[in-house]
């Protein structure tokens, strides 16, 4: 019996396997096809503390192994999430989280506050890394004072798990990864979508109403990988890896560049099933390299 | 909620070109097909093609669910589609399904469903409900020319059938909005039904407007997930922005800001 079961910093999952924010709506979306509390958790559609319309649709475009997205936190605010979304979703046993952006300091730490009240999300992860809105976001993530001071802000009002998502679209990841480990962070979790653009040549026309927008899929997994590898190696608190995870394999990949847990985004577009996949695949992995706890993989990488 | 979704492979029992670009494409479900209902569509995946990275919705052109067939009508327009339009008899073909809303069936017996292009997918599988409710369906169906047109013995069946064409080859030239049908100050029909391109939609949208009747459009926005986890395929209502995937495919026109 392997042991799949990980300790990132607190926060206990039964396996190394979430949901990346914005590709798996409130879980509702994929409970028909399987028991969603068979993963270790799931993050939530970015929440904002005020409702957001998001982009104007083109919002999507299919590139080479990947696609494009910009949504733009489409979502109808906290106190919806909270009166009307959680209730409906409380009664999950997996840990969901819940992804929270905002434009200013002042927003992410109202939305934080209000999640901090549900007693049924045990973490939240903060989004400094959107690439698709015009404020706040990335604009967050991408220099390393703004990050910091968003994560103190939020850290001062938010107990439980803090996971801080950050952007590949900066010159030294790794500066921005230990900045927020040092401003409390209890987890990062990298990369979100590199900053992209899709043109249609017959129409001399964008493919997305925002001109620019942010690239998912398995196109983005060697930059993900990169870096996962280059901020493991330089802080103390965990790394939960994502970036154009689609399968076991490259499941595995991200754990021995460092991560202790992974997230699965895109994939969930093209097969519903594929965290189940994954799951079961990293168990015959570590069956198959008489791996018996999923924590020797973690950093294993022979260089 | 919404309807119950499944993934499932179903077995190829035919691929038949209809046209020099349409094929339908009648699928076997291994068990037990749910319900399905006119307007909601299927997530095809694609195999083996590199540059095909999502899934491609398609229509539901007709489904006999005590024989487990679904049954695509699909028009080739890029590598997903050909490949589809390739696919041989005992293949497996990888459904999630069924997704979105349906046709809301009407309060009237005089309706009207308009195709344009490929749009003439669903409506098929709606005259074929209609006339389970005891309305004999009229249809108005556009194409480029009457090489682009498939066989309409299975719509006339149902209903009277008329057809333009852009060039005139076969039937009224012109648009769908050009046919006699629609020339005239009193339309004697209460109901549109329309699935299309857009252009088309929203001339119709306007007409039905202008002419105090219900206009049922269903959309072919690009999507990714289909099941209203990516919010990619949204469009603008006067509800604000809404998934085509799962609020859609079928709006009443006068909730869409066009």
């Amino acid at each position: 019996m392997v042991n799949l079961s990980v300790d990132l910093n607190g926060l206990q999952l039964k396996n190394p396997v979430m949901t990346a924010s914005g590709t798996y709506g409130y879980g509702e979306e994929y409970n028909d096809f399987y028991d969603i509390n068979q993963l270790g958790g799931i993050i939530v559609k970015g929440t904002t503390l005020n409702h957001r319309e998001g982009n104007a649709y083109p919002r999507m475009a299919e590139t080479p192994m990947g696609m494009l997205n910009a949504v733009g936190l489409q979502n109808k605010g906290v106190e919806y999430f909270a009166t009307t979304i959680n209730p409906r979703i409380s009664h999950f046993t997996t840990n969901v989280l819940v992804n929270v952006s905002g434009s200013t300091i002042e927003e992410y730490v109202a939305t934080a506050e209000r999640i901090a009240s549900l007693p049924n999300i045990p973490g939240i992860e903060l989004n400094i890394s959107c690439p698709n809105v015009k404020e706040g976001g990335m604009a967050f993530g991408t220099s390393c004072p703004s990050a910091v001071a968003v994560v103190e802000a939020v850290r001062q009002v938010f107990p439980r798990h803090l996971m801080v998502k950050l952007s590949p679209n900066v010159t030294n990841i790794v500066e921005i990864a230990k900045g927020v480990e040092g401003a409390g962070a209890d987890s990062v979790s990298l990369i979100n979508t590199l900053l992209g653009m899709a043109i249609d040549a017959e129409k001399q026309r964008p493919m997305l109403s925002t001109i620019t927008g942010g690239l998912s899929g398995p196109a983005v997994k060697p930059v993900a990988l990169r870096m996962v590898w280059q901020v493991a190696r330089e802080v103390k608190i965990p790394v939960v890896g994502l970036g154009g995870i689609s399968n076991a394999t490259d499941a595995i990949e991200f754990i021995l560049a460092g991560a202790s847990a992974i997230q699965v985004g895109t994939a969930n577009f093209v097969d519903p099933m594929v965290c189940v996949k994954i799951i079961d695949g990293i168990r015959d992995y570590m069956i198959r390299h008489q791996v018996n706890d999923i924590k020797e993989l973690v950093g294993a990488l022979r260089c | 909620m919404c309807q119950k979704k499944y993934i499932d492979d179903f077995t190829v029992l035919q691929t038949r070109r209809v046209t020099h670009d349409y094929v339908i494409i009648d699928l076997q479900h291994p068990s037990q097909l749910p319900d399905i209902r006119p307007g909601q569509f299927v997530q095809v995946k694609v195999e083996d093609r590199p540059n095909v990275f999502l899934r491609r919705p398609i229509s539901v052109h007709d489904a006999d669910k005590n024989q487990g067939i679904l049954r695509l009508l699909v028009q080739e327009v890029g590598e997903g589609t050909r490949w589809m339009g390739q696919l041989e008899p005992g293949q497996k073909l990888n459904l999630v399904y069924p997704l979105g809303n349906s046709f809301p069936m009407p309060k009237t017996d005089r309706v009207l469903l308009v195709g344009g292009g490929c749009g003439i997918a669903p409506l098929l599988f709606l005259g074929k409900e209609l006339r389970k409710h005891g309305i004999k369906p009229r249809f108005l169906m556009g194409a480029r020319s009457a090489a682009h047109l498939i066989d309409m013995s299975e719509y006339r069946e149902l209903g009277d059938v008329y057809v333009t064409t852009e060039d005139g080859s076969e039937g009224t030239k012109g648009f769908v909005i050009h046919h006699p049908v629609m020339k005239t100050d009193k339309p004697d029909f209460d109901v549109i039904y329309t699935c299309g391109p857009e252009p088309m939609m929203k001339v119709l949208a306007k007409y039905a407007a202008n002419h105090h009747l219900d206009c049922h459009v269903s959309l072919e926005n690009s999507m990714a997930c289909g099941i209203g986890a990516c919010l990619c395929c949204v469009t603008a209502t006067q509800q604000g922005n809404k998934c085509t995937c799962i609020d859609g495919p079928v709006f009443d026109s006068k909730d869409l800001k066009w």
